[in-house]
């Protein structure tokens, strides 16, 4: 391998990559030449960094210097400052908010000093596509002692021991999981990770088979030889072209390794994987219906007992775990149950990744240690919400979970704890959600996903979600009735006790919560036709203030249904008949003359 | 041999069963709409719902479907408890609101005690009997009794279910007149609300 003095670790997850990522490495390649640098400091590309709202991002190493928003027009000027006359570049440094110095060291910035990496051990460190870098961050030494040093039985007591609980949303314990599968009759056992992540603004899961492929395929083989499987498949998502790339290329290099395929380190142990990607069915997520994805089925789930360690793919003793549980394994196997256990909580251990979305400062990619405080995720490592805006409640959990209001910001992150207040941590997504978003429509929107989302095949999941959307529906158009919230009560504890599956069991959560905190915005709704948040279209008005407009006419030209009239340097008028309640007068309007009423 | 509680009565029984087919040996009848004795249980239309518990944790119940669950040592299963009824009358509710004009689904709400009187239904009942609206037009309870008939009895798979939520159907393959049909009539027979009609071909 060649030695450079410097690296240039290039940001390469799909965030950053859609902000050109590619293109501003070229430009770094182009002009490192220029200055015939190009032996002495190399650009890597790593997987997601996680701090996608500042992207494109890079890490100058050594140094630790963190520079975001890079451009393409800016390449030249770095290249020459920073790295031939040493002289680190202010302009792209980050500044936590205006009048504030910049922060040139990565391990200053609040985003990432409240962090614990775990399963983003790799985070920024390595070019994905490498095999070589994997392994030289002691890759594949948690498979080579799990072969050579230790039985199955000691490997599942260390994963159990762990207190590792399942990262996909169920929370089980992940040692017993494998300890059933092992104990379970059959010469024959399969090994799947489940990456068919599909909550609305989660990507854990993409990012850590983006960034670190290897981790998933060095802790399924550990997980394949605990139970006795000599045939892995990982399950990912369709929509995730780089994903499924990356893994492809990691499956290729392992097996020319000698580290997948048959005598793996010479202990006789043979462990091969393949990939399925998925159709696109958010139901995959569910493991029986993933598994009858996979046997060729219409992805529909079925009736547990018996769980898949006892029959799943082709009726065989399965194991099935998410892609942040199975990244978690080498580190267990390498460090110790002790070790991992000493981190999280009672009864939720280590740490848990987070798509940190909606309506905060710093959106991006965080782990975490169980039992850091909501608050902590969402101001210290969140930098708070956007545009100075009041905070609202945070969605946990996807549409399966529910939504944590202000007053229950200080709940420690854990299974239980969430489990307590309504909310669940599920696969880690979190959207937050500020004063300008109304609960009773966010309630719709995931109820919209999750009845959009039902196979059909049990009742309550298929018919139930259905008339709960229509209910939720009335009422977002101000049509709601008293009765309303009394049978949206009633059917989200039936649908919750009598579903099928997991989808429509939690389906009602989202609804649950919200009556349960915001309450008084459904009344509004109900009994005085008002939409507090002022966002539901039907229950709102755009006027404008007579006081305020200057007449600059910027407003009517920009409508696009005409409804606004007026002379130039006189009040403008809408027309509440024609106008779509679009937004876009209110966006333009230079004199904040534009307000909306409910 | 298995030790369990069926409604307070201890059964010790060498074979395993479901509680589906242990219920009914006890004459106690459970109601179900996707089950048939001859085909592989489904568990999808949730009607023979009950209360199960162990004697390890007797406050942990939960409902479990009857025609796929299998009896257990030191289950303690409820057939007719308060809150299996509330079940069963939820699903049969949700069944008539969407297919209001089968009358199987009306005999069945009388016998497990499902009110049609408005006076004596639950806020979601009323809701389901009189006001939800309606957006399919068909008896079809997507039970699946003749997508399983067709594929085990005559073993000839000419249909199948398609899509799904709401829009879930049962069509034959490309909606085109299925090959592999041979008009034996086994998808009529097991329909459980008479949607399948069979036509004489002459």
């Amino acid at each position: 391998m060649q030695e450079y003095r410097m690296h240039l670790m290039l940001c390469a997850g799909t965030g950053c990559v859609s902000n050109r990522a590619f293109d501003i490495e070229k430009a770094f390649n182009r002009e490192l030449e220029k200055h015939n640098l190009q032996d002495e400091i190399q650009v890597v590309d790593t997987g997601c960094q996680g701090f996608c709202e500042r992207g494109p991002i890079m890490i100058v190493q050594p140094g630790d210097i963190f520079y975001e928003m890079l451009e393409e027009k800016d390449i030249p000027y770095l290249v020459e400052e920073h790295f031939l006359k040493g002289r680190p570049v202010e302009k792209h440094m980050y500044v936590p908010k205006e009048g504030d110095d910049p922060i040139p060291k990565l391990s200053d910035i609040g985003f990432f000093k409240k962090q614990k990496l775990i399963a983003l051990a790799n985070r920024g460190l390595i070019d994905p596509e490498n095999i070589d870098e994997y392994i030289g961050r002691e890759g594949y030494s948690a498979l080579a002692k799990a072969l050579t040093e230790m039985t199955p039985e000691e490997i599942i007591k260390e994963v159990k021991d762990s207190g590792l609980r399942g990262r996909g949303g169920g929370g089980f314990s992940t040692g017993m999981k494998w300890g059933f599968a092992k104990n379970s009759p059959g010469d024959e056992k399969y090994i799947i990770c489940n990456a068919d992540e599909g909550d609305p603004g989660a990507f854990m899961d993409r990012s850590i088979v983006e960034s670190d492929p290897h981790v998933i395929l060095e802790g399924m083989a550990i997980g394949a030889y605990a139970i006795g499987a000599s045939h892995g498949f990982i399950y990912v998502r369709g929509e995730y072209p780089l994903a499924v790339e990356r893994i492809y290329k990691a499956i290729k290099d392992a097996r020319t390794y000698g580290l997948l395929g048959d005598d793996i380190f010479g202990t006789g142990f043979e462990f091969d994987v393949s990939v399925n990607r998925g159709a696109g069915a958010f139901v995959c997520g569910e493991e029986t219906s993933l598994i009858a994805s996979l046997e060729g089925n219409m992805p529909e789930p079925r009736v547990r007992p018996p769980y898949p360690a006892v029959a799943g793919y082709m009726g065989k003793p399965t194991n099935i775990n998410n892609v942040e549980t199975w990244a978690n394994i080498r580190h267990i196997i390498n460090r110790g149950a002790t070790w991992y256990s000493s981190i999280g909580t009672e009864t939720s251990k280590g740490t848990k990744v987070f798509s940190l979305v909606g309506k905060v400062n710093n959106t991006g990619l965080v782990e975490v240690p169980m039992g850091i405080s909501v608050r902590d995720i969402i101001f210290d490592i969140g930098g708070g919400v956007m545009n100075g805006k009041k905070f609202k409640a945070v969605q946990t959990g996807g549409p399966s979970g529910g939504c944590i209001p202000e007053s229950l910001l200080d709940t420690p992150v854990g299974y239980d704890t969430f489990a307590k207040i309504g909310s669940i941590v599920g696969s880690g997504g979190m959207i937050v959600m500020d004063e300008d978003n109304c609960m009773v429509e966010v309630a719709r929107y995931f109820l919209a996903f999750t009845q959009q989302e039902s196979c059909g095949k049990c009742t309550p999941c298929r018919e139930g979600t259905r008339h709960m959307l229509d209910i939720l529906t009335r009422i977002t158009e101000g049509k709601g009735k008293e009765e309303d919230i009394d049978i949206l009560l009633e059917m989200s504890e039936l649908i919750g006790s009598t579903s099928l599956c997991a989808l429509g069991a939690t389906a009602p959560n989202p609804v649950l919560t919200t009556l349960k905190y915001f309450r008084d915005e459904y009344d509004a709704h109900i009994k005085e036709g008002r939409c507090p948040a002022k966002e539901c279209k039907s229950l709102i008005q755009y006027t404008i203030l007579a006081d305020k407009c200057t007449g600059c006419t910027l407003c009517a030209r920009d409508c696009p249904v005409d409804a606004i009239s007026g002379e130039r340097k006189g009040i403008h008028i809408i027309d509440p008949e024609v106008c779509v309640k679009c937004g876009i007068c209110k966006a333009v309007c230079n004199f904040d003359a534009v307000r909306i009423e409910s | 041999m298995i030790k369990y509680t069926l409604n307070g009565k201890i059964i010790e029984k060498g074979n395993e069963t479901t509680i589906l087919e242990s219920a009914s040996k006890q004459g106690i009848k459970i109601p179900t709409l996707c089950n048939n004795e001859h085909l592989t249980p489904f568990g999808g239309c949730r009607l023979c719902l009950v209360d199960v518990a162990t004697t390890r944790n007797p406050d942990m119940k939960k409902l479990m479907p009857a025609c796929t669950a299998k009896i257990g040592e030191g289950q303690i299963i409820e057939t007719h408890s308060s809150k299996v009824i509330q079940a069963r009358r939820f699903i049969l509710s949700m069944l008539i609101s969407r297919s209001p004009k089968a009358s199987e689904l009306r005999v069945l709400a009388k016998e497990i005690g499902l009110p049609e009187d408005s006076e004596e239904q639950t806020p979601a009942e009323k809701y389901l009997f009189n006001d939800a609206p309606s957006i399919v037009d068909t008896n079809c309870i997507l039970c699946g009794l003749c997508v399983r008939a067709c594929a085990e009895i005559p073993m000839r798979d000419a249909i199948s279910f398609s899509a799904r939520g709401m829009e879930r159907t049962v069509k034959t393959p490309f909606e085109k007149y299925a090959e592999t049909c041979i008009g034996c009539g086994s998808c009529a027979y097991v329909c459980p609300t008479n949607t399948i009609t069979i036509e004489e071909v002459v």
